[in-house]
């Protein structure tokens, strides 16, 4: 069977509120799997169908989103 | 096309220069004993999140992708943009598993995902069953970056025939192999900058000039056939294209970093932090991927296809001809010839750094494993350098000898063997309750499910319409193929589990692996 200790030295978050941060990187998953959100003309941006720039947008607010979680979380990783 | 275009060959000849100067000097970068393994194929672990974020983005986004993508884009409308979410989500999910991944092959010395496996569950014949998976994925990608070069040098007019045909191509592996062989990791890092430097220029200005000619973004998303422009979507008699879109930007997000490539990149870092870093910067290569699959959707609106100019590229080419002809279109000559050679570098690292990730596998878990246990020190880093000579004109011979579309079916192939590893990689990073022969079962029904599925399709497509009663599921063959294997490897475990087979031993300790 596995070996169970407590986890690594250094200052870290509690595993709540870090499961609570890290939970925020499935929106992602959520907003583009889910292909009946976006698959559609309309509303255009600049003349871009919906399908297109909803799908675009998503690249900059994941990136963000992951920045967000990566500064919160970040006293995980010092020492390593 | 008749004629070489001058020009664009002497810009593209070039950028070939210098960037084979840059190759040459990288052994000489951050100087370590490139007669050890991890200094050779991992540069040291010792790049920051600046040199691994170039050392990524080169190597994830290959020159064939920027053919491929667009290409798909161009022959099957929307259906080819699933390239867009796939690598939004891909980044989300590295964030959270691959710092895991780091510390515990900086613990054990590990430069294999296979030598992780080998650890954690204490069997060396599924480690062999992921080094295998990862080096027969690996190869037919291999011969796909040259496939992306020949395509380049046909739309300048360089195309003999017979020996001569392959001639330049010939060359410039010779020159990426003696630099590769000489400086290990280190030279594709180095020529990524240059590499990347030449793709943004290049792609940003296409999809500034490019809709300056063709009326601007509106006018091109209208000149689109209704049919390409968005899914189909799931009707009485037809089950549509969203499981498909979805399940192929699921698949190919979670197969992405189980490639060999990825994990040399992840582990050539020096540390986690690098890595987390890196998954919220390296969107950045989504975005520039995100507009070149826009590329492929202003080849439809341009008409290309149509100009007598380029019937004969598209005829040789098909769909991979796309990009060429618009850029041939779009620009002067000799930005052309820059173009191409962004396309060209852009294979060259990927190319590289796969050979490098083959020969790990190959020499670890494979030589030293079976072979030569005593082997160490310098006789694995040579024994590494001389198989990555091997796979390179392995796959050059392939191409060489064989046609193109063969390496593009076992590359589709090698896209859902990759995913089989899932199970024993990824989950293994957090449990070990599977067991090692339920992984391996596992590995071997995904394997044959995952084949068995592109086969009855003759090779060309990944998308597997599963019938269950009356109703159709089409999805990814590799997710499908996933599902099959998670089944076998959790009952098998509990059949194991409950029967007392045992476990391997476990080399690895919950606190090797980090803070989460």
């Amino acid at each position: 069977m596995p070996v169970r200790t407590v986890r690594s030295v250094g200052p870290t978050l509690r595993p709540a509120r870090r499961a609570v941060w890290y939970s925020l990187l499935l929106a992602p998953f959520a907003g583009l799997l889910w292909v009946p959100f976006y698959n559609r003309v309309q509303p255009e941006l600049a003349g871009i169908p919906y399908f297109y720039w909803y799908q675009f947008g998503w690249i900059g607010v994941s990136a963000a989103i992951t920045a967000i979680v990566y500064f919160a979380t970040r006293g995980d990783d010092e020492g390593k | 096309m008749s004629g070489v275009n001058s020009p664009a060959l002497a810009v593209f000849g070039a950028i070939f220069v210098l960037v084979t100067g840059v190759g040459f000097v990288a052994s000489r970068w951050r100087r370590g004993d490139l007669d050890q393994l991890h200094e050779w194929g991992l540069a040291g672990r010792r790049f920051g999140t600046a040199v691994t974020w170039f050392l990524l983005g080169g190597d994830l986004y290959t020159a064939y992708t920027f053919m491929a993508v667009p290409a798909l884009v161009f022959g099957a409308g929307a259906l080819g943009y699933f390239a867009v979410p796939y690598t939004v989500i891909t980044y989300p999910f590295v964030f959270v598993v691959m710092p895991r991944m780091w510390s515990v092959s900086h613990k054990h010395g590990y430069i294999t995902a296979a030598d992780f496996v080998r650890g954690r569950f204490g069997s060396s014949s599924l480690a062999l069953a992921i080094a295998v998976t990862g080096i027969l994925a690996t190869m037919p990608y291999i011969a796909l970056q040259l496939v992306g070069i020949q395509v380049v040098l046909g739309a300048m007019g360089v195309e003999g025939t017979g020996w001569m045909a392959d001639l330049p191509l010939i060359i410039a592996f010779v020159i990426l192999a003696a630099y590769t062989y000489q400086g290990g990791l280190r030279a594709p890092a180095l020529i990524a900058i240059v590499k990347d430097a030449i793709i943004y220029v290049t792609v940003i200005a296409a999809v500034v000039i490019v809709p300056l000619k063709l009326g601007g973004y509106a006018a091109i998303f209208q000149a689109v056939p209704a049919k390409k422009l968005l899914l189909t979507p799931p009707g009485p008699n037809d089950a549509g294209q969203y499981g498909a879109y979805a399940s192929l930007a699921l698949g190919s997000a979670l197969a992405l970093f189980l490639y060999p490539h990825s994990m040399t990149g992840v582990l050539s870092s020096s540390g986690r932090s690098v890595i987390r870093r890196n998954a919220a910067m390296l969107p950045a290569y989504s975005f520039l991927l995100a507009l070149i699959a826009a590329l492929g959707t202003m080849a439809i609106a341009s008409g290309v296809e149509k100009n007598p100019a380029y019937a004969h590229g598209f005829a040789r080419y098909h769909a991979n001809f796309a990009v060429p002809a618009l850029f041939l279109s779009a620009f002067p000559d000799w930005f052309a010839g820059f173009a191409f050679a962004s396309i060209a570098v852009g294979a060259l690292v990927p190319a590289a750094i796969m050979s490098i990730a083959a020969s790990n596998l190959f020499t670890r878990n494979i030589y030293k494993e079976y072979l030569r246990p005593e082997c160490h020190g310098k006789e694995e880093a040579t024994v590494a350098k001389l198989v990555s000579l091997v796979v390179k004109f392995g796959a050059l011979a392939f191409i060489v000898v064989g046609p193109a579309e063969y390496a593009i079916q076992l590359q589709l192939l090698g896209g859902v063997w990759i995913l089989q590893t899932f199970p024993a990689i990824i989950l293994g990073l957090y449990t070990r309750w599977l067991h090692r022969w339920a992984l391996f079962a596992g590995w071997a029904a995904g394997m044959g499910v995952g084949t068995w599925m592109v086969a009855v399709q003759g090779f060309r497509g990944t998308v597997y319409p599963l019938h269950v009663g009356h109703s159709t599921w089409p999805a990814y063959a590799a997710v499908w193929a996933l599902l099959a294997n998670l089944a076998v490897a959790v009952f098998g475990s509990a059949v194991l589990v409950r029967a007392g087979v045992a476990r391997g031993k476990d080399a690895t300790h919950e606190r090797d692996y980090g803070s989460w």
